[in-house]
């Protein structure tokens, strides 16, 4: 099995804070991280490895020059070799093109290896921008089988076998491969990198594709000017309401306090 | 790019073995709005096996037009002919706008229709509106977990995608009375294009979790301690006749399955009261809640930031609070 | 010393483990008197079982200075944890030292498969003194048929495999003892009853029973007759390692017992601010440092190939002693607190004691180091 897996270096957005006076994030001291669900991907990709020996995992991410510490983190997890997509024209995609670059990233990499990458991992959605596009749109570009969502993945008879969840419970489906899945939060924790591992990453070389490694791209569909959406700007939102505190000597006597005011205000009974 | 042949906003409406999945319906109702505000007519996309009555309801709840493709391939979800059929009527139909529910179904399949028309896509908004100087649809969404929202634009491409939280809007009052054309095409994705197939459908018990529709709802957060902490929020959701809600840190401690979760990651919700038992109020809680029309927060801590959004705060332990509501509601019952 | 960046990052990497892993969850097992197998598989998957598993079958290949600074993490996190995993190190030595290349891939691919080793030295009457050892292994052809039982064996219950020291020729005394490997799975190999710790409660320790077990000659490691000498070089290195614990131990105690002091109001200020409460974090720290630069100044010597039999037995001395008394006076800056079980002092102190008995009493290393000294300066 030759497989990809996509990820993304993101700020971790569980320790980002916002500014009390400015409304504004700060993201200073916030540690970057690999995406949680792209983590997540990796580790279904690294049980099929587990299964299969002879697999091969690569690591893609596009992103700035830092991005590579990601990439060297999933090396130490067990991934084989990884790749940066990174050029300064490429700054300011959006999905769309973000997804057009890395199929051609892809595309690249598929012909170097004389064959297609039997199944593409990517994270439901990444942890900054929460779009969930990249993966079905990458799908898409490559004309390949596309399942999202999915709580595990596993392969049987040759066939990609996956779990997926709906919203009333979850299907499970088959696809040929090759085949692109995006992966949720799955039942399992991912690994830790063994000593093993940190030790091939610290030693690991990733090479760079920039604009002239990927030929086969145009350029008016890449970066900022290349995608068809804009944000106009940005705020941080404000909840602020100037409710009733109810005091009282006992929780007892506040929540029946509480019944008799939201009774009167005919929100109950 | 000429924008001239480009009319029309559309909402698809996405169905499920033959049924409607409520979200659509809600998005008519900015898609009313917005239609008026720009002269356009709005149009309910619905695909699926047999699912007429669904084109019909559609115009009920707003739409002047109802576009149906019917087709045993879409009785149950397939992204490959999904894709294929959506794609296919926006190339014919060239609609200036096209609004998704962001349901897992939807969020598939607009970023590969998107793909593959090569249009921008905002994904997730929780807001609708028009940029007054271009005349773009303004589409706001959160981003970095609720702690950011972006307004986005899609000023040079057609149709202007954007997929919607399910719960963000209400559903407008059904007129049966109000008629529509429904315009049938007859579209059929070649079967062996169609690449994944289904197995095996499991529908779990929190079928019943209808967290969306939900008037009133009881939540519970790292304040419930465990999973037997739960019995005490469903008592008080049992009293009230809610549904019980959860944050993050319950669903992630394993007390409750995850189709309770409200917030980022879970369900956005907007019931008419909303009861938050032990919960701090994270950003990413607060993005699925804070639309609620009364809020009810009981917290031991007085810091925590749920306070600031709640209509009515308690300080104190919910586990002394909630039996006494239960008690007090029973004795308003009697 | 310090560390070089690589070894630095092993190590950082083991300690993101035991802060997340391990001290969050060992009190629990404890508590519930369980084997923390989950636990111990995510260790395994690190690679934490095979530390010394050399480069060219397939291992790390870390120095010695990386190996024990990583005990060291172990400890911290829980002494039995951090026991169970050097054991199998503990139980290889002897096969690196004697074993031929076969014996040792025999040895590695069985141990990695079935996850522990363990090394049956001690038997009821054979502790510090060797030469009273009852199991025996008597030539019978092409095989050697082995008769005793171990006792205080780490992993004994759990290992796939095992190096076992016996008796080849009684006569010989110390010269006639024997060192083999044998497998779990071979017939006539037992567990005995598992021993009830006072401490380091999340290894196992139990009795191994050899009842005319039969091996083929090719089991024997190195040389017939040898075995008590390559037992003696295997506890030389394994005992840095043991004050490695030592240190991991008292950092532990020293990080719970500043965070208390910190906290702990009394006479209207936190005790911190109190002298006597100062001098003896003080003192913690400074043993605990003077600990660890012992262990890593053997493990420095290790790795240039320089003799290390004294420095070993005292880093392990040092080591042990500084841990009980680190726990000791933790507990002591913990008041009634650092008494209950509800604290994770008291635990600290049942576990340290363990550390100035096993792989050789304190007091035996001290005649080592006598020794060792009288040897030199003449």
């Amino acid at each position: 099995m030759n497989i990809l897996v996509c990820i993304k270096q993101v700020p971790d957005t569980t320790a980002i804070k916002i500014d009390p006076v400015k409304h504004t994030l700060i993201r200073d001291g916030v540690p970057s991280i690999v995406s949680t669900f792209d983590a997540y991907a990796l580790e279904v990709a690294s049980r099929m490895k587990d299964k299969d020996k002879q697999s091969r995992i690569t690591v893609l991410s596009m992103g700035p020059e830092q991005a590579k510490n990601a990439l060297k983190e999933c090396i130490s997890k067990g991934a084989d070799e990884a790749y940066l997509v990174s050029d300064r024209v490429f700054g300011g995609s959006d999905t769309l093109a973000t997804s057009y670059i890395l199929s051609g990233a892809i595309k690249m990499l598929e012909e170097k290896n004389g064959a297609p990458f039997d199944l593409i991992f990517c994270g439901k959605q990444a942890i900054d921008g929460d779009t969930g596009q990249v993966g079905p749109e990458i799908a898409q570009h490559l004309d390949r089988a596309l399942i999202t969502y999915a709580s595990d993945a596993v392969m049987e008879d040759g066939k990609l076998k996956a779990k997926r969840e709906s919203d009333e419970g979850y299907d499970y489906l088959t696809a040929d491969l090759p085949a692109v899945i995006t992966v949720v939060k799955t039942a399992y924790e991912p690994r830790y990198p063994s000593l093993k591992g940190k030790m091939a990453a610290n030693k690991a070389v990733i090479p760079t594709l920039t604009s002239q490694d990927l030929s086969g791209l145009d350029l008016a569909h890449c970066g900022l000017k290349g995608s068809p959406t804009k944000v106009r700007g940005t705020f941080t939102p404000t909840h602020e309401k100037n409710g009733q505190k109810i005091e009282a000597e006992t929780g007892d006597e506040a929540g029946r306090t509480l019944v008799k005011l939201l009774s009167q205000a005919k929100l109950i009974g | 790019m000429s924008f001239e042949n480009y009319k029309n906003l559309w909402v698809l409406i996405e169905t499920e073995e033959n049924t409607a999945k409520n979200v659509g319906y809600e998005l008519l109702t900015p898609g009313r709005q917005l239609a008026d505000k720009l002269g356009e007519e709005l149009v309910a996309v619905v695909i699926g096996g047999q699912v007429e009555d669904v084109a019909k309801k559609a115009i009920a709840y707003g739409a002047d037009k109802a576009i149906l493709v019917e087709g045993d391939e879409y009785y149950q979800y397939s992204s490959d002919a999904c894709t294929y059929a959506l794609a296919e009527l926006i190339k014919k139909y060239q609609p200036s706008s096209v609004l998704i529910g962001a349901t897992n179904n939807g969020r598939d399949v607009a970023p590969r229709v998107a793909a593959k028309i090569g249009t921008g896509l905002t994904a997730d908004c929780t807001e609708l509106g028009i940029d007054e100087e271009t005349g773009n649809i303004a589409w706001t969404r959160p981003a970095f977990g609720g702690n950011l929202m972006a307004k986005i634009l899609c000023p040079d491409n057609r149709p202007q995608m954007g997929t919607v939280r399910p719960g963000v809007f209400k559903k407008s009052t059904p007129d049966d009375s109000r008629t529509g054309e429904i315009i049938r095409e007859d579209l059929h994705i070649d079967p062996a294009h169609i690449r994944v197939h289904l197995l095996e459908r499991v529908k779990e018990v929190a079928q019943a979790v209808n967290l969306e529709e939900a008037e009133i709802i009881v939540a519970g957060g790292r304040g419930v301690k465990s999973a037997e902490g739960f019995a005490v929020i469903q008592k008080l959701a049992d009293a009230l006749g809610a549904t019980v809600g959860a944050s993050r840190a319950a669903v992630d401690a394993g007390w409750i399955p995850h189709a309770h979760q409200v917030g980022q990651t879970g369900k956005t919700v907007s019931p008419k009261l909303y009861i938050a038992c032990g919960i701090s109020g994270a950003i990413q809680h607060l993005a699925g809640m804070s639309g609620s029309d009364t809020i009810v927060a009981i917290n031991r801590d007085p810091e925590a930031p749920i306070f600031q959004v709640a209509d009515y705060s308690i300080v104190g332990d919910l586990f002394e609070v909630i039996p006494a509501m239960v008690d007090e509601i029973e004795k308003l019952k009697a | 010393m310090i560390l070089n960046e690589q070894s630095m990052e092993l190590v950082n990497l083991v300690k993101e483990f035991v802060d997340n892993e391990i001290i969050p969850h060992a009190a629990e097992y404890e508590k519930k008197n369980e084997f923390p197998e989950e636990i111990l598989d995510k260790a395994l998957d690190m690679g934490l079982g095979a530390l010394c598993l050399p480069e060219e079958l397939g291992g790390l290949g870390i120095d010695n200075v990386t190996m024990f600074a990583i005990a060291e993490e172990l400890a911290r996190g829980d002494l039995g944890i951090a026991t169970t995993l050097i054991a199998n190190c503990l139980a290889s030595f002897p096969v690196l030292i004697a074993g031929n290349d076969e014996q040792k891939k025999m040895w590695f691919d069985i141990m990695q498969e079935k996850k522990y080793a363990a090394f049956c030295l001690t038997e009821p009457n054979a502790g510090s003194d060797a030469s009273g050892m009852q199991t025996t292994a008597v030539k019978d052809g092409d095989d050697y048929v082995i008769n005793g039982t171990k006792c205080f064996i780490t992993n004994g219950g759990i290992a796939g495999i095992y190096t076992v020291l016996a008796v080849t020729n009684r006569a010989k005394g110390i010269m006639g003892l024997t060192a083999f490997i044998v497998e779990r799975d071979r017939e006539g190999v037992s567990i005995g009853k598992e021993e009830d710790k006072m401490g380091m409660r999340l290894s196992n320790t139990c009795e191994v029973i050899f009842d005319n077990v039969r091996v083929p000659k090719d089991h024997v490691l190195g040389r017939e007759g040898r075995g008590f000498k390559y037992i003696m070089q295997t506890l030389d290195h394994s005992r840095p390692g043991i004050g490695a614990f030592g240190v991991g131990i008292a950092r532990r105690a020293l990080e719970i017992a500043t965070a208390y002091s910190r906290e702990r109001k009394q006479f209207g200020k936190a005790i911190c601010n109190f002298q006597a409460v100062q001098f003896m974090l003080a003192d913690m720290a400074m043993e605990t440092e003077a600990a660890r630069q012992l262990y890593l100044h053997c493990a420095q010597l290790m790795d240039a190939g320089l003799p290390y039999t004294m420095e070993a037995a005292m880093a392990k001395t040092k080591g042990s002693d500084v841990s009980v008394k680190a726990a000791l006076d933790g507990l002591q800056v913990m008041g009634g607190y650092g008494y209950m079980r509800e604290y994770p002092m008291e635990k600290l102190v049942r576990d340290s004691k363990i550390l100035q008995i096993y792989e050789g009493t304190n007091q035996i290393q001290r005649s080592v180091i006598a020794n060792q000294l009288l040897k030199k300066i003449k």
